[in-house]
């Protein structure tokens, strides 16, 4: 069992580093930490990473746990998935989870039941790690957002980073943690700067953040769209209106008890998820609302998706595709009766 | 030796090839001798007990004790007993859904393997698996898998995990072999081929068994796979050497596996075995087998790997029919005793159904703890 500390940002150094910068520190201090972590997956080692995620790892750990897999990835899942069960701690990169499908039965069908399946003998200590969601004009095969996909399959935690200082936090819990867990980043991301402290930084599981304090209206994303509604809160703010954005940070566990306590007090709610709408995270958030908050809402939880069509690929289609600031501004004046 | 204990080359059924046809296989070893008296009676014991098993566990089918699918491991047993028998017990294996018979090989005791199908506490999954899920950590059985080909990346993973731990985390050279089971059934899974090729290519010490009944549920190896009288030209496709077994003798078995397994183990390297065998029963219990006649079916049933056996015994002086009676007496009571034991234990609590899905408890998940047959257990 792994012990969580918490270390406060703001009371240990730090510096401004990129998002893919965070990720990689938090995978070489554990693979420093502990031998029976490795990194697997394609492009990892000699190229430096697909997108330099893992650059320099090669040199520093070299090619027993830096591992350059071919591109197949039913196979180096399913065997990163016996090699946990043998109590190792693979970490499985995908280029991007779109190209996770074609491994969906190792990684949904043994990594997240193997412990209930076995009656307790055997867990699945593993991370899948990759790129999630639209933005590059990559056309639809390639702009997955998985987390309504996967989401749904219990035994699994989902961790969904919006800046690098909890790229780095969620990533250190997610290799010591003994469940497997998904970690969806975001290609569109991992150029971002920001502040990221130095050393171990864990940043538990299922404790949402508020990202901006407000009292008209609760918005609660998580992942790349929290910069979008942090986006629109500022546009908001302009016309008077007081957004609280709630970075949920994991979708699993998924932390309500934050959620319910902002909406109790602006008594509106904006759920804003990238993924398809029709039975996504977004809306397991709007029932739980309902069903926690149903005496503290002045209307009905308001959601914002990606549209629901294949990803186009045309720049203006796939910019209005997304859940962007101007679509959140316009679910929140609505909700709030404002349009 | 006598003509019936030798493995028939002449049979007018050849469920894996046509007469003719030839394998790339190099020659095994061709032993068939009976290394240890004692320990061959061991291994009659293990198949009887298998057999005997197996056809208890077909009546408590029909009699609904036992629910979902349920895969006969009958005209099978030499192989589970042979290859367990050539391997150090830490090697871990991992097999696919017809696994009571690799269970109760590895040393599981019979009563869990029963009462796990019973879907009751004392099960080895807490009756949370079933018949298609077995697993047993003291004993290194890594599953029991119901999806076709899903274990063979496992089997893989597992021996990558053996030799990542003695080479990189313990600095000293790769000990440990891992044994990954599939059916013929399984060889146009693409699973299996990705993880044959991150086999040969990253070195990885498995032994890929493919007990080649000849059938994929009711399609023939004809009917669904090219090169169904050569399988082993798939792996030699990734590197990857192979060798034809003859799975219906447990001496075969055991004395071809032993070169192999030592040669993969000392060479940190993958195997590949077309284990050819006969299932006698069907593909599940509900299986009426009318996709093969009487007389395939009764040509093989008279090349009984247990009656095989038990000839080379008897030839030899081994096996007086007093060790034999008493020996089938003890199984037999075994058995019902494991009926009985199963009965007896109760069904899982409700506060199982939110246990061991996660290891550390949260909301309305309980954490997790060991089934019963493994409380007290030293599991390294």
């Amino acid at each position: 069992m792994s012990t969580v500390t918490v270390i406060d940002p703001t009371m240990t150094a730090t510096r401004e580093i990129e998002f893919r910068d965070a990720l990689r520190e938090a995978m070489s201090q554990e693979m420093r930490r502990d031998p029976r972590v490795f990194l697997l997956g394609e492009e990892v080692a000699q190229y430096n990473g697909a997108y330099k995620v893992s650059k320099g790892m090669l040199d520093e750990f070299g090619p027993r746990r830096i591992i350059d897999t071919p591109i197949s990835e039913s196979g180096f899942a399913g065997m990163a998935i016996g090699a946990a069960m043998m109590g190792l701690r693979p970490i499985v990169e995908f280029m991007s989870w779109s190209f996770s499908l074609v491994a969906a039965d190792p990684i949904l069908n043994n990594a997240p039941k193997m412990l209930y399946m076995s009656g307790g003998q055997f867990g699945c200590p593993i991370v899948f790690r990759g790129n999630d969601g639209a933005g590059g004009q990559l056309g639809s095969t390639h702009s997955w957002c998985v987390e309504g996909l996967y989401s749904n399959v219990p035994g699994l935690k989902m961790a969904i980073p919006s800046c690098p200082e909890d790229a780095k936090g969620l990533m250190t819990t997610a290799i010591r943690d003994d469940d497997p867990v998904f970690f969806l980043e975001s290609e569109r991301m991992l150029g971002m700067k920001g502040h990221v402290p130095e050393g171990d930084y864990l940043i538990p599981f299922g404790q949402a953040k508020v990202r901006r304090e407000g009292t008209d209206c609760t918005l609660v994303s998580f992942g790349r769209p929290v910069n979008f509604c942090l986006d629109a809160a500022a546009e908001l703010a302009k016309e008077g209106i007081s957004c609280e954005v709630l970075d949920m940070r994991t979708i699993r566990p998924l932390d309500i008890d934050s959620i319910v306590r902002s909406v109790r007090k602006t008594n509106y709610c904006v759920v804003v998820d990238q993924s398809w709408s029709f039975g996504s995270p977004g809306s397991e958030v709007a029932s739980q609302v309902h069903q926690h908050c149903f005496d503290d809402l002045d209307n009905f939880v308001h959601r914002v998706h990606s549209a629901d069509v294949p990803t186009p690929y045309a720049f203006n289609l796939e910019q209005e595709y997304l859940p962007n600031a101007r679509r959140i501004c316009e679910a929140v004046r609505s909700c709030l009766y404002r349009a | 030796m006598s003509m019936l204990s030798e493995p028939s080359t002449s049979r007018p059924f050849d469920v894996h090839g046509k007469p003719g046809e030839r394998t790339s296989a190099p020659a095994t070893t061709g032993r068939r001798d009976l290394v240890d008296p004692a320990l061959c009676r061991q291994w009659l014991r293990d198949m009887l007990m298998i057999r005997e098993f197996e056809n208890r566990c077909m009546q408590q089918y029909q009699d609904k004790k036992i629910g979902g699918f349920c895969h006969i491991y009958i005209g099978q047993e030499a192989i589970a007993v042979g290859c367990t028998a050539a391997v150090r017990p830490n090697d871990p294996i991992v097999t696919a859904y017809r696994d009571h018979g690799h269970a109760l090989a590895r040393g599981m005791a019979a009563r869990h393997c029963m009462a796990e199908m019973f879907g009751k506490i004392g099960g080895c999954a807490k009756g949370k698996g079933g018949s298609m899920h077995m697993f047993d950590r003291e004993h290194h059985l890594y599953g029991g898998h119901g999806i076709v080909g899903a274990q063979i990346p496992l089997g893989v993973g597992l021996a990558f995990a053996c030799k990542y731990m003695d080479e990189v985390i313990d600095g000293r050279p790769n000990s440990r072999v891992a044994l990954a089971f599939l059916g013929d059934g399984a060889l146009n899974q693409g699973a299996i081929h990705e993880a044959m090729n991150l086999a040969g290519l990253l070195d990885i010490p498995c032994v890929i068994i493919c007990e080649n009944n000849g059938y994929s549920m009711g399609t023939s190896i004809h009917r669904g796979t090219t090169m169904g009288h050569d399988i082993i030209s798939k792996a030699i496709g990734y590197g990857i050497d192979g060798y034809v077994v003859d799975g219906m003798d447990v001496l075969s078995v055991y004395h071809d596996m032993s070169a192999i397994v030592e040669k993969c183990r000392r060479e940190s390297r993958p195997a590949f075995v077309d284990m050819r065998c006969y299932r006698f029963k069907g593909h599940s219990m509900s299986d009426p087998r009318k996709y093969r006649t009487p007389e395939e079916e009764n040509q093989y049933a008279s090349d009984d790997p247990i009656g095989r056996l038990k000839l080379h015994l008897e030839e030899r002086g081994e096996l007086p029919e007093a060790v034999l009676k008493d020996m089938q007496k003890e199984i037999r009571d075994e058995v019902r005793e494991a009926i009985a034991w199963s009965e007896a234990s109760p069904e899982p609590p409700m506060s199982e159904l939110y246990h061991d899905v996660f290891v550390e408890p949260h909301g309305p998940f309980n954490g997790t703890s060991l089934p019963q047959m493994l409380q007290g257990k030293d599991l390294r």
